[in-house]
């Protein structure tokens, strides 16, 4: 990887001063009780024979010198540092291999300027006390990262402050350096350890000062995973290792479609099964579906292996209800047949009617993505315990453990003060996990049977009962001038919508949605209409990584390249054409805030920084170059979460064979915290958007998912992995999402680059050629 | 004359070096008596099918995917898991794991480290081709394959797998 250092003469490097967020500054740094219960202890079993009483082992680490709740200094929720000068970091959002354990603590440790050897980083529960928590939508550093900044400043003003009374020196002749507080003009420092309890003593500054960009050592530079070690050693703790004297195991048997019920089930075969000891029937499901248990049949036991055996006994006969007519094929002709035709306006430029009418020509296409299913590699679990004092404790591999705790509080008639959901590390989310369903499930089972139960959810589980990506048809219709440049831009979307999981009746996307890629078009054509077309949901529809930018940006960049190719025209020179020059794009906004409910006085949506990234793949990848027969370029790009990507693919396609050779790719996500996992992210995200474009497939038969496993819902696997070349833009805007944004332009680069390769178009995910 | 294992009271095999006996049905695998019988978590589930490999161990030596490996099976053989494959996470493997940041969630990367390590045993120095062949049974939705594959190759320059 190497960085981009110059800024090119359209960046606006005007953003400097930070935001002031929602979350209350005064709330935030004010001093508040100690932090309970977020120390990770669990049980382990010390002999394998039977079970005896467990060893406690501390997940998180911590030092010989005590815990964060033990550290003397606390200047706010999320910083500790005891007398021994151990520091404590407390990461508010969940880690789902994004980084954000390896991202969040060197912000707040470079403000302050601790050692980084000497930090040790806390996991928080859910809390509302911390300000939101739900780890989606690309938002953690975006929407963060001043706040962060602002409490590492607090304790490094309280430091100095409590150096200067200690020595007896005015606070603005000493410096703070890697847990020190320096007096150089006297020659004596004083570490951490020695200040923390003078630094105790002190008010809280109200407004601390931040450092200049120019001495930040931690942000923007590579810190390592702070899991690593755990990780490849076996001794992480995911949500699915959680466990706890006494805890029994639950599967559930759910109705295949959802909104079904059990009618008949054989209880007395799936209790005989060795180790099974109770068999439930939960209440049947509601709809709405929302974040509600899907009702079905749990069977509890001893280990994992016994419910699983107890399933196979019950022998339901299921009554499917509402969803049972729910078929793909028919669904997306349905999709089809809305795209096609007149919809519900959204966006009118100019006069779309008359471009068409006096159009040299026209060039129209229908594009179709299917149904995805998340597949984290670790399914949804959760471990209950509903306590007999009714307080209820979870460990959960949770996005969202806030949504986690009220939900359960709900449901369960509880207090949400009496609700404590411990984070766990994450097996991967991608948004399956901000649904708190898998935790309700837990719960109620916890509570019918009087015990700690560990609720894991099968692949094939996961598979059928995701909350899904939706599936979309869209039709694209552009009139031309006589040189194939275009003169007007008809774009109509159709998918069910999220809404529909939470609301009854939703027939239209939510205007959320439609901001994802559909109203946020960056071409600069005169006459443009966008209309979205009815869609009703039979399934649970969520949010994956990227959401609608998924099949918008295909669309867009398909039907870009498409137009090229008619006018015998570059794919890049054609689609920077498109785009038009760097401009201000706020106006497609309404109000102060853009689609990821940005300030757009912080984040302008800037075409410049499009076209940019844009021009460093095609550089990355020998734009223009000389290539053989059968082989393509193809490139993409998309705005998404405040931030700009673009991917270019060389591809060959001989005898049929689809071969990917290479792939490059640009972020521009503004400042950038821990550089090594914003590539990360690029890789991952490249390797996700791979697998959107060449396996990806979910569909329903009489309202049942058809697919099961990594046999019939496959991922791209090491050997389908081509080498991916990543360049993080280098700027001083204020931060973008990175998660989520490198994949939106993978899917339409490869079949940009298979258009070139064979002059046909791919209007279909996943790719199937010939 | 040999016990039925139908009937046999209990399952004797050595893990990570020390000897165990479990008390399960026969047909029970190995993944689910290591997870939750042995509380040996850092072999993880993912598919029940030997379709991710997130499960693999070593099987006196071999790689295999331990959910679909009845624990009647295993009676009297060796099983290395990733919590016994170095004395202090110091396989030349994990090493590089850790320095390169292989790993994103972290969920499968047990599951290649284990079966990289099984097939690097036997063959230090496999080409490209190779490379990718014998790690391909491993899936990861984050999308680590390229730093797996840096990995691997650093680790066979640098020597010391087999």
């Amino acid at each position: 990887m190497f960085l981009f250092e110059n800024n090119p003469p359209w960046a606006k490097n005007t953003v400097e001063k930070p935001e002031v967020l929602n979350l209350s500054r005064r709330d935030f740094l004010k001093r508040s009780a100690l932090l309970a219960g977020s120390t990770f202890v669990l049980g382990v079993w010390s002999s394998c024979e039977t079970r005896k009483e467990p060893m406690v082992r501390e997940v998180t680490k911590v030092p010989a010198s005590g815990t964060f709740e033990e550290a003397g200094f606390q200047p706010n929720l999320l910083v500790g540092i005891n007398d021994a000068g151990d520091v404590f970091i407390v990461c508010t959002r969940s880690e789902m291999g994004q980084g954000i354990r390896s991202s969040m603590p060197p912000v707040i440790a470079d403000e302050m300027e601790a050692d980084w050897d000497r930090v040790h980083v806390v996991q928080a529960d859910g809390d509302p006390k911390y300000g939101n928590q739900n780890t989606d939508g690309s938002r953690s550093v975006r929407n963060h990262f001043d706040e962060w900044r602002q409490a590492g400043a607090t304790a490094r003003a309280m430091l100095l402050a409590a150096a200067a009374k200690m020595l007896d020196v005015p606070a603005s002749e000493c410096t703070a350096h890697n847990n020190f507080v320096e007096h150089s003009a006297s020659q004596r420092k004083l570490g951490y350890g020695e200040l923390a309890a003078t630094a105790a003593t002190l008010d809280v500054p109200a407004d601390a000062p931040l450092k200049d960009r120019s001495e930040w050592r931690y942000i923007g530079k590579e810190v390592r995973g702070v899991d690593n070690y755990d990780i490849v050693t076996g001794k992480a703790i995911f949500g699915i290792d959680a466990s706890v004297p006494g805890m029994l195991h639950a599967t559930i048997e759910r109705c295949p479609v959802i909104g079904g019920k059990a009618l008949t089930y054989d209880e007395e075969t799936a209790t005989a099964v060795p180790g099974v000891e109770k068999v439930l029937r939960l209440d049947d499901a509601q709809l709405p579906p929302a974040f509600n248990a899907l009702g079905g049949i749990a069977v509890i036991g001893t280990n994992t292996w016994a419910t699983m055996k107890g399933r196979e006994a019950l022998n339901v006969k299921w009554d499917f209800g509402p969803n049972a007519g729910y078929n793909s094929t028919e669904y997306r002709a349905a999709l089809e047949n809305s795209a096609t035709n007149p919809g519900k306006e959204i966006r009118a430029v100019g006069d779309i009617k008359t471009a068409m009418e006096k159009a040299s020509q026209t060039h129209e296409a229908t594009y179709f993505v299917p149904m995805q299913a998340h597949a984290p590699m670790e399914p949804p679990n959760a471990l209950a315990w509903v306590k007999e004092d009714g307080s209820i404790e979870i460990w959960a591999p949770s996005q969202d453990p806030q949504a986690a705790r009220n939900t359960v509080a709900a449901v369960m008639g509880v207090e949400v003060e009496q609700v404590t959901i411990h984070v766990t590390l994450l097996g991967g989310g991608f948004g399956r996990k901000s649904k708190p369903d898998y935790v309700v499930e837990a719960a109620l089972i916890s509570k019918a049977v009087g015990a700690p139960v560990k609720l894991t959810w099968t692949r094939e589980d996961e598979i059928h009962f995701d909350y899904f990506h939706a599936p979309s048809a869209q039709h694209l219709k552009a009139s031309l001038d006589e040189t194939g440049k275009a003169t007007g831009w008809l774009h109509r979307t159709t998918f069910p919508s999220i809404s529909s999981t939470f609301a009854p009746n939703v027939t239209h996307a939510s205007n959320g949605e439609l901001g994802l890629g559909f109203t946020t078009v960056p071409y600069q054509i005169p006459n443009m209409l966008c209309e979205n077309g009815a869609a009703k949901a039979f399934v649970r529809i969520g949010w994956l990584r990227s959401v609608c930018n998924i099949h918008h940006a295909f669309a867009v960049n398909a039907f870009a390249g498409e137009l090229a190719h008619k006018a015998g025209r570059d794919q890049k020179d054609y689609l920077l054409e498109l785009i038009g020059p760097p401009r201000n794009l706020n106006h497609l906004f309404e109000g102060e805030r853009g689609a990821y409910g940005e300030d757009l006085n912080v984040h302008t949506y800037d075409t410049g920084r499009l076209r940019h990234v844009i021009e460093a793949v095609a550089t990355s990848i020998d734009w223009g170059k000389d290539l053989p027969d059968g082989h393509g370029l193809g490139i993409a790009t998309h705005y998404s979460f405040v931030s700009y990507v673009a991917h270019a693919v060389h591809v060959s396609v001989i005898d049929g064979q689809l071969a990917i050779h290479d792939i490059h790719c640009a972020i521009d996500s503004g400042t950038y915290v821990n550089v090594d996992r914003v590539k990360a992210q690029m890789e991952g995200a490249t390797i996700f958007g791979l697998t959107l474009a060449l396996h990806g497939k979910i569909t329903a038969k009489d309202g049942a998912i058809e697919q099961s496993n990594f046999h019939n819902f496959p991922l791209l696997r090491l050997n389908e992995t081509p080498p991916i070349t990543v360049h993080v833009v280098h700027r001083k805007q204020a931060p973008g999402g990175v998660g989520e944004p490198g994949v939106p332009p993978v899917a339409p680069a490869l079949t940009n680059a298979i258009l070139a390769a064979t002059g046909k178009p791919v209007r279909e995910l996943p790719i199937r050629l010939g | 004359m040999p016990e039925n294992p139908k009937t046999k009271p209990g399952f004797s095999m050595t893990v990570n070096g020390e000897s165990r006996t479990v008390d399960v049905p026969a047909d029970m695998p190995l993944l689910w008596v290591l997870r939750d019988i042995l509380n040996l978590t850092g072999t993880k589930y993912g598919c029940g099918m030997a379709l991710c490999g997130a499960c693999t161990v070593h099987l006196d030596g071999e790689a295999v995917r331990s959910c679909q490996m009845p624990i009647s099976a295993v009676e009297g053989k060796t099983v290395t898991t990733i919590e016994g494959l170095s004395p202090d996470g110091n396989h030349p493997l994990q090493i590089l794991w850790d320095e390169m940041n292989v790993s994103q969630c972290g969920y499968c990367q047990a599951g290649q480290i284990m079966n990289a390590a099984a097939w690097l045993a036997e063959n230090p120095t496999p080409s490209d081709e190779e490379i990718d062949r014998n790690q391909s049974g491993n899936l990861c939705r984050c999308g680590t394959y390229t730093r797996i594959r840096d990995a691997i190759k650093l680790a066979i320059e640098k020597g010391g797998l087999a």
